[in-house]
């Protein structure tokens, strides 16, 4: 009995006694969504062009991360050290195309996704390798202070990062629909065979694919590594970002950022009001199981592609 | 010469459908158990035992169970970690509170009680496949691992987390589990359940139930229409998988380091498994023991190479290399060979055949 009250009546008259810190807990929630959105928009690139689930994002958001903070502690200033790891980035997927990617092609899904999971391992290992497994701090003057709006109190740097998000997807977006390598992207990701027909070259685009991916991984390891500091802890965060992904459907940019959104909103809300009455430390598995809840009524996720089968 | 099936006629429907029908794989077959069960008990050492083949081992069982799934009805699935830990302490609360009940049977529910769960979470799978399904599963893992270490019911409200196993005897007073255990009793019980286990996995395979599942696996629609329940199949997949993987994690728990702690069943485990699988390759018995060998023996390769070419490395150097190391290595495996050491093993013996007048 006390535990359904805490369940289901309990959550709900804190939610209506304290409208305002809800809406705190709510806004928390959406701005840290955001930040998952950041790491699942990588994924999504990836897998739209190439349908390759890379499960290396997570290890390319740590190697960007350090490759910065290395160069920076190396006496480089920030903007040039920025440049130099966009440099490494591109250089890292053509490497990853060349290598990886290329002797692979034609192999099942399932085969591509351990390949990349091979890739993460070593990343890890590289990265850690050439800068160090120690935590650092990566300060690029990103202010972090609290601030207040109607009554809400919101954490500067998270309305940075939503603002930097927001950014990425219009950059996005207007290179996927309005410049021609997008519209062969787009081409790509619609059917292999069929762009090859017609004359693009597929392992450019991969290529470009995956340094795309990689500038977005720098992005995110930006932000997360601001947030946290530079570990080995910034790959987990790609865990994170897999309930965003099955949650917003594989192949949708829009998808991330919505299932960011609802992830982040769901997790806090559920962590900060139901928490208590089942013990805590929800949040490892609690998106998971929002999504899951979500994939029984949409398999493909929100915003993914329909599944049309034949036999 | 000697690998060849020439003259070996097959004169009953028994013999038609003998588990290994050629007469050097049923050899090679007793003489691999007669080298498991006398030779290597009386060679190795206590350090080679209880490090090398008892994780070898334990690993095995657990590549087994995944393989059935992933391997055999194509459910790509990275809970296994989750349900070994749900095996591993389904033994621990049995055990201990039933003190009476034989270790076997003990097992043997633990798996059981896995496989139920395994059934619970494998629900998903009728609705959704693919990459859906293996992040789905990882609900089942981050769930499981956190249920445990959350609720005290389950270590017994240890304070630490950390608890010893139960020592628990066979035969009267032949003690297999807990750390007074002697390293060979331990050796040749697990020996024991894997090889039974993995006799039955081979049966499996081959009966109506594998054939459903490798229909569910080359296409799932298809194997409906010609009447093969998508419910049953999938959801039995998931049961014996699960079974498998939870006596596995008893045995972890109980024979290989007996501590029972959900730690030691993390998302990295799940994963270390699904390498072994796909290393040692996609539905194939022996693939799973191969890859469990590789994914085993490799990193006690690789720590101790530099010290075998005499070069020095610092110690968390050696770690990013090895990380390094393995990732390439794990790439070129699957260049080279994407079908796993177990296409590898059959095409050494197809050459074998023909060896050594190959026209």
């Amino acid at each position: 009995m006390e535990f359904l009250n805490a369940v289901f009546v309990a959550p709900f008259v804190e939610i209506f006694n304290y409208p305002v810190f809800f809406a705190e807990v709510v806004v928390g929630g959406l701005l840290s969504g955001i930040m998952y959105s950041l790491v699942a928009l990588g994924f999504v690139l990836i897998f739209k062009a190439s349908g390759v689930f890379n499960f290396a994002q997570g290890a390319m958001v740590l190697f960007a991360a350090l490759t910065l903070v290395g160069l920076i502690e190396h006496g480089m200033p920030p903007w040039m050290a920025i440049v130099a790891t966009v440099v490494v980035m591109i250089v890292l997927a053509l490497t990853v195309e060349r290598v990886v990617l290329r002797p692979l092609v034609n192999q099942e899904a399932i085969i591509l996704f351990m390949a990349t999971i091979g890739l993460s391992y070593f990343l890890d290992g590289f990265g850690q390798m050439l800068w160090g497994s120690d935590v650092k701090t990566l300060d690029l003057g990103i202010p972090s202070a609290p601030m207040e709006y109607g009554g809400i109190q919101v954490n500067q740097f998270d309305l940075i990062a939503a603002l930097v998000a927001g950014a990425l997807v219009a950059v996005l977006a207007v290179f996927f629909q309005k410049t021609r390598v997008g519209r062969a992207l787009r081409a790509v990701a619609d059917d292999h065979q069929a762009a090859l027909s017609v004359g693009i070259p597929l392992k450019t685009i991969w290529a470009i694919v995956w340094s795309v991916a990689g500038l977005v991984g720098l992005v995110a390891g930006i932000m997360w590594g601001t947030k946290l500091g530079v570990q080995f802890t910034l790959a987990l965060v790609a865990l994170k970002a897999l309930p965003v992904l099955i949650l917003g459907g594989f192949t949708s940019i829009p998808g991330a950022i919505i299932g960011g959104l609802i992830i982040g909103m769901g997790e806090k809300v559920a962590e900060v009001f139901w928490g208590p009455a089942i013990g805590g430390g929800i949040e490892d598995w609690f998106a998971y199981m929002l999504a899951l809840a979500f994939l029984l009524f949409r398999p493909q996720g929100l915003f993914g592609d329909k599944i049309i089968e034949r036999v | 010469m000697f690998y060849r099936e020439a003259g070996q006629f097959k004169t009953s429907y028994a013999a038609d459908q003998a588990i290994f029908p050629i007469r050097q794989d049923r050899y090679f077959l007793v003489a691999l158990l007669l080298v498991a069960y006398l030779v290597v008990p009386m060679l190795a050492s206590d350090y080679w035992l209880s490090t090398i083949m008892l994780p070898f081992l334990v690993f095995s069982l657990a590549a087994l169970g995944l393989n059935l799934l992933t391997g055999y009805a194509g459910q790509l699935s990275l809970g296994t970690g989750g349900f070994m830990a749900c095996g591993a302490f389904a033994a621990y609360k049995l055990a201990t509170a039933f003190p009476d009940l034989n270790i076997i049977l003990v097992f043997i529910l633990s798996g059981l009680v896995t496989a139920a769960v395994g059934i619970l979470f494998g629900i998903p799978s009728l609705r959704i496949k693919g990459f859906y399904l293996a992040v789905a599963t990882l609900a089942a893992q981050f769930f499981l691992v956190w249920v445990f270490n959350k609720f005290g019911w389950f270590t017994n409200y240890s304070s630490s987390g950390v608890i010893s196993a139960p020592p628990r005897a066979i035969f009267g007073d032949y003690f297999v589990t807990g750390s007074s255990a002697s390293p060979e009793g331990k050796y040749l019980f697990t020996l024991t359940v894997v090889a039974v286990l993995a006799l039955a996995a081979k049966n499996i395979v081959r009966s109506h139930i594998g054939r459903s599942w490798m229909a569910i696996r080359d296409m799932d629609i298809a194997a409906e229409i010609i009447g093969i329940k998508p419910l049953t199949a999938k959801l039995g997949a998931f049961a014996v998988s699960s079974f498998y993987c939870g006596i596995s994690g008893a045995l972890w728990a109980f024979i290989y380091t007996s501590s029972v702690e959900a730690l030691a069943f993390d998302i990295t485990r799940s994963f270390q498994i699904l390498f072994m699988v796909i290393i040692g390759g996609l539905g194939s018995i022996m693939g799973s023991f191969l890859g469990a060998a590789f994914i085993v023996l490799l990193p006690i390769f690789l720590s101790n190479m530099p010290t075998l070419i005499g070069v020095s490395i610092q110690v968390d150097m050696i770690s990013h290399i090895e990380f390094m190391t393995f990732g390439a290595l794990i790439i070129f495996f699957l260049i080279v060979e994407p079908h796993g050491l177990a296409r590898l093993w059959q095409v050494a013996k197809e050459k074998l055949r023909l060896w050594p007048f190959p026209y």
